[in-house]
This record gives structure tokens, C-alpha cells and sequence, in this order.
């Protein structure tokens, strides 16, 4: 789930939080270096084997598997729900962001929490509360409308970011140069837009590739949906890694063109002094309209997958509340999240460190090498991490730590980019003064860099906690006997039509994922 | 910084509980079984049955039937597994056909009828299910439905079926297809259905979808009904079953199976496990779970409600000819998969 948006918006420190020395360039500090390394060969262990396997497959065999009625309409499926989506979420994002920033909508405030609240309520819930209500949302068109009512937040929240940052001055002038409204938000507000609203349309596009349950349950087969077949039918055989391989192309395709926006130039305001607030636009009379249209884009977001989770807890025939395993499942569920948050932090402290303190060719080859989890669905890396526990080392097979540096892999952008961010804005001068005034490379550690660093850390914590707490398909091939998590047992039952039974385990998921979503909604827009 | 470290500390002791909680037996000096459990619910309350009547315990790791059969296969000598169940017999073909099993003990074999175990008795049969074609009854008449499973391939059920071909269950019902009309045969059958069927997730979305209009019939196996029905029929109300009997392959009545993994370190405790689930009182249990799947040891007492097994007059298929992977990949060439 969630808001790896950070990167596209914020992070960028302006010039003067740059490492200032030029003789630190470089020449990389031994450890940390083997350290970096190690993580991100780590992060790359899914696409490795992928591309180890596809070759060891043989031509024949691959164009058999891949060359066939089913693949093609995978990809036709795959391709019209991804790109509906996107644009969708852009325009939804975008006009949403507009009307809470730039306009005098009534109710701002509310409307802003309201828009970003879908994303704590994972995919697979949104569906099981629509599906469990109508069998009618089966099929392309539901599945579009409930993807996007779980997605578009993701464009929402970097574009109402950058309309916040922007010079109101720009439009002024175009203004001034006798351009309408229209004409200067579509030639001049809408570009600078640009670079957020693509870099969270892109976000949602990968979620998609990724996203396993929420389609499962609309039975609208994509490829990852189609993977989980095949490993039902096959376990790890040919024909689900080669579906694997084509997914994973389509995920670099489009972390390509991420990392691509991401490298463009900003539109960053020049000049002293800081931009007054825009004017706002005056709705007027569409205000009304405007206010109903909102309430509906809410009401299915929000309003029909929390009533159908309520009226299932309610009277849901199946439902029992057996406390035991709710607790029980819950604790673990908390737990592996907190591991997986404390593990992938502590993987992405020594690459973000080194990116921001020792930029250079191969800092930044090794931190972009673990950017490719944001381009993994959590079927292949579970895939690929099965096959070799099984293959090369039993003793971390079926086990927590195999789970948990899985969750590592999926998760370790998530925590790269809050990190990064963090560190850049710590300016390396504070470590020599902490040196010059006696304190030992620890102390200076613990005393200095950390309480410096702390909330990006943490914030890069929670947004890996966020995303474990509500893992699906890697917990199910990974987990050991005997383990179940929120997620699982969710699934378990929803699986079997039990949707009274699964509610309790949706409901607590939501539940545990809101203070964590909160927070980070707050983080990105501070960050900005 | 505290609060993070006080995180961790949960974190770490609700993990290491996690695995405490189902982790090797400590203590006693029983060993604990793991039990690949591709079958319901009512194989946990067996076990539990067994751990009480003999003090080991028992593990469940569950997944489907060929998702575990190919997982026990992969993991080889260094397999967790000790006790493998399936739903339908192919997927103990498959783990059979690479070594995967060690023999069941005579006694054992001596519970179960000889029409319910594969001819080299490398495993045994534990329950039975008959395919079935669940009907919406407002939809269709009973003059109406196909003589033959084979019959729902012919265009005019275009639109109006479905069934669950990522399941077991089905895959197994095409192989008993295989089995009884040839490959060539099967693989038209299987194109005619994906031009026809509606997919779904399992039987139970199947029937409900035929209970809810969505399609006029599905192919399932009769205890989907038989459960829903006796509990509150809200899945099935509108819903009959109708029995192609007459050796079709419609009619397939699929023996879940249990073996012994090879690679088992705990031999005699699996026998043993094996033996309950075949016994008097493993049989009981399935019989009175409410599951609803036939208990067929000899002897066994089924639900009255349910059609007697010996009139389903099912084909005659040679369980140890139900060849699973094959059936998928005919799957795959139809679009099915």
C-alpha cells in the first residue's frame, strides 16, 4: 500500500544541505561500502533469479509458456486496468488537490484528511467490502473503480503538495499577460504539476502490477493473479516464473520512467523571501455540485467499504469473534511488521549514508540497485526466495528471518527514502564539531547523528510497518507452519465466503494501519 | 529512541513467541508431526483428536493439493513434511511418481477398501467426493441438464456455466476426463469450457454464483451443497444437485489421499497418524464434523442426508492413473490457466 510518493516531492534538499566537502568524494569508507554492497545485492536476489531462470528455462520451452492464448489476454487485462487507473487517479488526485488547495471549497480541512484516509484501508479489503455486497463489481469495470478508490490518494498527496510550494507569482503574471483561469492553469499551473502528478500516477501503476487480492477477489485475472494460479496448481514450476519474468519487465518499465521524472528538473522557485499564499479560486455557484461530487468520490472510498466491514461485524452469520486468534494473530502480525521495519531500516541506513555523505557513480549505482523492490510484486520475490531456501539454504527455509528479509526486499525503497531525506538534511560539519569537542565516533553516533536522523528513521519505519502489517502473497508462500497473520487469516476466510468471519481480521488490519498512515500523511507534507 | 527500542522489544518477543508456540515439541520426548494439510478444517480437528489419543502433536501447514504435492517434491530428503492429505488423489500421484512416499503399513491398508487405494498401496485413500453439477433450479428444469459432463462444451451453455479451474478439485475432475474419454478428446472438452465457463475462485463462489443467477450451472463436488444446506442454505437455496451417474466421467467420485513423506524423520509417529485418519475414530470424526465428505472406511457411518456411495455408480479410473501435471498442462493449452 501506501505513499512511497516522498521521493518524487520531497527529499530534494536545496543546494546548501549538499555534503559540502568535494574531498570526501570519492574515496568510500571500506566498511560502509561491503556493507552497501551486501544490501543491495540482497535487494537485487528476486531479479537475479528471475533472469538466472528464464535463461536456464531454454527458448522452446519459454515461448510454450509464453507464447499463448492465456498470456495474451493477461497482458490485455493487465495493460487497460493499469493505464484506466492511472489516468483515473491523475485526474481524480489532481482536481481533488486543486479544489482543497486552490480553491474556497467549504470544509478544507476535513475534505484534506477525508482524501487521504483510503490508503489506510488496504486494496483487498476495499474489495471484499464491495464484492461482499454485489457480485455486480466482477469483472473490468469494478475492478477499475475499486483500484482507483484505493489508489488515487497517491496522487493526491504529491500534487496538493506541490500546489503548496508553487509561486503564486508565476500565475499572476501570466495573468497579468491577459491569460483566463483556464488558459493559465492548463499552460502554467498544469506543468509544474507535472512532475508529481506522473511520479503518483507511475506509484499507482506499480501498486497495480503488484496488487494480488483485491483483483483475486473481483476474479479479474492480471498477471500476478495468474502467478498465485500457477503456484497453486505448480508450486514454484516454469510457468509461473516465466509469468513472473514478463511481470517483472512490465514493473521495471515503469520504475524506469519514475526514476527518469525523478532526475528531471524542478520547478523550484528562485529568489529571497518566501511566496505569499495564492489567491483562492471562488467557487461560486458549482459549489454545491463540487460538494456532492466529493461526497460521492467518499462515500466509495470510504463509505461502502467501512459500511460493508460494519454490517459483517455486525451480523455477519460466520462471524464469531474468536478472541484467542484474533489476539494471537494480531501479535504476530504486529511483530513480523515491527522486525521488518527495524530490519529494513537498519539494511538502509549504510546506503543511504553512503548515497548523501559519499555521492559518486558507485553510491549511486548501489542505491538505486535497491529501488527495485518498488518493481517487485510480493509473488515473485516470494517466488524466487522459496526456490532458493529450498535449493541452498534449508535452515532459513519456512522461517521468520527468510520472511522477514523478504519483506526487506519488498520494502527497503520505502525506507531508503525517508532515510535519505533525513540524512541530507544533517549537515556532516555537526559530526567534526562533535569530534573536535572530544566525542568518540559512537558517541558522536548516538549523540549527534541519530537524534538527528531520528524521524526520518522513523518515518521510513512506519511506512514499512504499514506495508507488512497488510502483506499478503509473500506471507503466504514464506511464512512458517503454522503462522498466520491478519492478512492471511483475511484471506483465509474471505477465500471461502466466510465474509462475516473475515471481517474482524479486515477491521483490525484498518485499525493498526491508521495511526501509521496519519502519521505519514503528515510527514509529506512537512517534507515539503 | 525509546520508543523505538521498546517497539523492537515487542516485536522480537511476540516473534520469538510466535515461534515458541509452534515450534518442536519441547519437554516431552514425542517428536511433533508436521502435516501438510491440503484438505478442510475437519483434518485439524482429526489431529487434535490424535494428539489427544496419543500425545503427539501435530503441525498444519496448509495449501492446496499440487502447491504442497510439488512443495514436498522440491524440498526432497530435507522435507518438514511427515503426513501429506489431499483433497484428490492426483496430487498423491505426483508425489508418488518421484519417490515421495513411504509405504503405508498393512494394517493400515487393511481399514480401507482396495477401490480407495492405488494399486503399489504407496498411500492411502481417507475420503471421498462425487462431482457433481450444481444447478440454479429456477433457471433450468431437470429435463434440461446435460446427460453428460461432457455435454457443457456444446455452445449452447455458452455464458451459463462456471467452474473453478485454478482448484484441485476441478483439475482432478478433468483428469478423471482424461482418464476416461483420452487426451484429444479432453483437450477439445477443455477448449469448449473456456468458451463457455465463467472462472471462479473455488466451488463455493461457484455455487453461490449459480444460487445468485449469475451463471444456470457449475461443476462442484456434492458436500459444497450438502454443507451450505445444512447449515443455513443461504448459498444454496435455489440451488439442486444433479448426479450424472451411469460411469460418466461426470460421475468421477475423487478419493482424498493420505501417505507418509519419505523424508520423514518421525516414521512411526506418521504411520500412526495414517492409521487414525483411516481408523475407527478418524472416520468417526470426518463422518460427524459436518463436513460432509464421505468417510469410506469399511464399516464407516456416513451422513443419512447424503446420497449412498454405492449409488453413484461412478467411472472406473485407477486413481494411480490421475496424472496431475499433465492435466495442467492441457489446462494451460486450452486458456484455462
Amino acid at each position: 500500500m501506501t505513499l512511497t510518493t516522498a521521493p518524487s516531492t520531497a527529499s530534494r534538499p536545496g543546494g546548501g544541505a549538499r555534503p559540502s566537502s568535494r574531498r570526501r568524494r570519492r574515496r568510500y569508507p571500506r566498511a560502509l561500502l561491503a556493507t552497501s554492497t551486501l544490501v543491495t545485492l540482497i535487494a537485487l536476489i528476486p531479479l537475479i533469479f528471475v533472469a538466472v531462470y528464464t535463461v536456464g528455462v531454454g527458448w522452446d520451452e519459454a515461448l510454450r509458456l509464453l507464447v499463448r492464448p492465456r498470456i495474451g489476454e493477461l497482458l490485455w487485462n493487465t495493460t487497460r486496468l493499469a493505464l484506466a487507473c492511472m489516468a483515473l487517479s491523475a485526474v481524480i488526485g489532481t482536481g481533488a488537490a486543486w479544489l482543497v488547495e486552490r480553491s474556497d471549497l467549504p470544509g478544507r480541512r476535513i475534505w484534506n484528511v477525508l482524501l487521504v484516509v483510503p490508503l489506510a484501508i488496504p486494496a483487498f479489503v476495499n474489495s471484499f467490502g464491495w464484492v461482499s455486497v454485489t457480485a455486480a463489481v466482477e469483472g473490468y469495470g469494478g475492478a477499475l473503480l475499486i483500484v482507483t478508490m484505493s489508489y488515487f490518494p497517491l496522487v493526491y498527496l504529491p500534487v496538493s503538495a506541490a500546489l503548496r510550494g508553487l509561486d503564486p507569482a508565476l500565475e499572476e503574471t501570466a495573468n497579468a499577460l491577459g491569460n483566463g483561469r483556464w488558459r493559465t492553469f492548463t499552460r502554467v499551473v498544469l506543468p509544474q504539476l507535472r512532475p508529481a502528478m506522473l511520479g503518483g500516477a507511475l506509484l499507482v501503476g506499480l501498486h497495480l502490477l503488484a496488487e494480488f487480492g483485491a483483483l483475486q477477489m473481483l476474479r479479474f485475472p492480471t498477471f500476478t493473479t495468474a502467478i498465485y494460479d500457477q503456484y497453486r496448481s505448480t508450486f514454484n514450476g516454469p510457468a509461473a516464473n516465466m509469468l513472473a519474468g514478463v511481470l517483472v519487465l512490465c514493473c521495471l518499465l515503469l520504475l524506469l520512467g519514475e526514476l527518469r521524472l525523478r532526475g528531471q528538473a524542478r520547478y523550484a522557485r528562485l529568489g529571497a523571501g518566501s511566496p505569499r499564499p495564492a489567491a483562492r479560486a471562488r467557487l461560486g455557484i458549482v459549489t454545491v455540485p463540487v460538494l456532492l461530487a466529493l461526497a460521492a468520490l467518499i462515500t466509495l472510498a470510504l463509505g461502502v467499504p467501512l459500511g460493508s466491514l460494519a454490517h459483517w461485524l455486525i451480523t455477519g452469520s460466520s462471524t464469531a469473534f474468536p478472541v484467542d486468534t484474533l489476539l494471537t494473530t494480531t501479535a504476530t502480525s504486529v511483530g513480523l511488521a515491527a522486525a521488518a521495519a527495524l530490519v529494513t531500516s537498519l539494511l538502509a541506513l549504510p546506503v543511504a549514508w553512503l548515497c548523501v555523505r559519499h555521492p559518486g557513480r558507485a553510491s549511486t549505482l548501489l542505491e538505486r540497485g535497491t529501488y527495485f523492490g518498488n518493481a517487485l510484486p510480493g509473488i515473485v520475490v516470494a517466488l524466487a526466495l522459496v526456490t532458493i531456501s529450498i535449493r541452498y539454504t534449508e535452515t532459513l527455509y519456512q522461517t521468520v528471518p527468510l520472511l522477514v528479509i523478504g519483506y526487506a526486499i519488498l520494502f527497503l525503497p520505502r525506507a531508503m527514502v525517508s532515510l535519505r531525506a533525513a540524512i541530507a538534511q544533517v549537515p556532516p560539519v555537526l559530526d567534526d564539531v562533535a569530534h573536535a569537542l572530544g566525542a568518540t565516533r559512537t558517541g558522536t553516533l548516538w549523540r549527534v547523528t541519530l537524534p538527528l536522523i531520528a524521524r526520518g528513521l522513523g518515518a521510513g519505519a512506519a511506512l514499512v510497518f504499514l506495508a507488512a502489517v497488510t502483506e499478503l502473497t509473500a506471507t503466504l508462500l514464506l511464512s512458517p507452519t503454522g503462522t498466520e497473520t491478519l492478512a492471511t487469516e483475511f484471506w483465509a476466510n474471505s477465500s471461502n465466503i466466510e465474509y462475516g468471519a473475515a471481517a474482524p481480521y479486515a477491521a483490525l488490519m484498518v485499525l493498526i494501519s491508521a495511526p501509521a498512515t496519519y502519521l505519514l500523511t503528515r510527514e509529506a507534507r512537512n517534507s515539503r | 529512541m525509546a520508543v523505538a527500542a521498546g517497539l523492537v522489544a515487542v516485536a522480537l518477543s511476540a516473534a520469538a513467541c510466535g515461534d515458541a508456540g509452534s515450534g518442536s515439541g519441547s519437554g516431552s520426548d514425542k517428536p511433533t508431526l508436521t502435516l501438510y494439510n491440503a484438505q478442510h478444517d475437519f483434518v485439524e480437528d482429526m489431529a487434535k483428536d490424535f494428539t489427544a489419543k496419543t500425545g503427539i502433536k501435530v503441525e498444519v501447514r496448509s495449501g492446496d493439493d499440487f502447491e504442497l504435492a510439488n512443495q514436498i517434491v522440491q524440498e526432497g530428503s530435507a522435507s518438514p513434511a511427515d503426513v501429506f492429505v489431499t483433497e484428490n488423489s492426483p496430487a498423491m500421484s505426483l508425489v508418488d511418481s518421484k519417490g515421495g512416499f513411504a509405504r503405508v503399513d498393512d494394517t493400515t491398508l487393511a481399514q480401507i477398501p482396495d477401490s480407495f487405494e492405488p494399486s503399489n498401496k504407496n498411500w492411502v485413500g481417507f475420503a471421498a467426493r462425487s462431482t457433481v453439477l450444481a444447478y440454479n433450479s429456477t433457471a433450468l428444469k431437470p429435463a434440461d441438464l446435460p446427460a453428460s459432463l461432457l455435454d457443457l462444451a456444446q455452445p449452447k451453455w455458452k455464458g451459463k456455466i462456471g467452474f473453478a479451474p485454478a482448484g484441485a478439485d476441478f483439475q482432478a475432475i478433468v483428469s478423471a476426463v482424461v482418464a476416461t474419454s483420452g487426451e484429444a478428446a479432453a483437450e477439445q472438452w477443455l477448449k469448449g469450457l473456456n468458451t463457455n465457463g465463467k472462472k471462479y475462485q473455488g466451488n463455493t463462489a461457484v455455487m453461490k454464483a449459480v444460487n445468485a443467477g449469475e451463471i444456470q450451472a457449475g461443476v462442484i463436488y456434492h458436500y459444497y451443497w450438502y454443507k451450505d444446506r445444512a447449515e443455513s442454505g443461504a448459498n444454496s437455496k435455489n440451488v439442486e444437485l444433479r448426479y450424472f451417474g451411469n460411469a460418466d466421467p461426470g460421475a468421477f467420485v475423487s478419493i482424498s489421499g493420505a501417505g507418509v513423506v519419505k523424508a520423514s524423520k518421525h516414521q512411526e509417529e506418521a504411520q500412526q497418524l495414517v492409521a487414525y485418519l483411516t481408523g475407527k475414530d478418524g472416520q468417526k470424526i470426518l463422518a460427524d464434523s459436518g463436513a460432509m465428505e464421505y468417510a469410506i472406511a469399511d464399516g464407516a457411518t456416513n451422513n443419512p442426508a447424503l446420497k449412498p456411495i454405492a449409488d453413484l455408480d461412478p467411472p472406473a479410473v485407477d486413481p494411480a492413473k490421475l496424472n496431475g501435471p499433465r492435466v495442467v498442462e492441457l489446462m494451460q493449452r486450452a486458456g484455462l490457466l
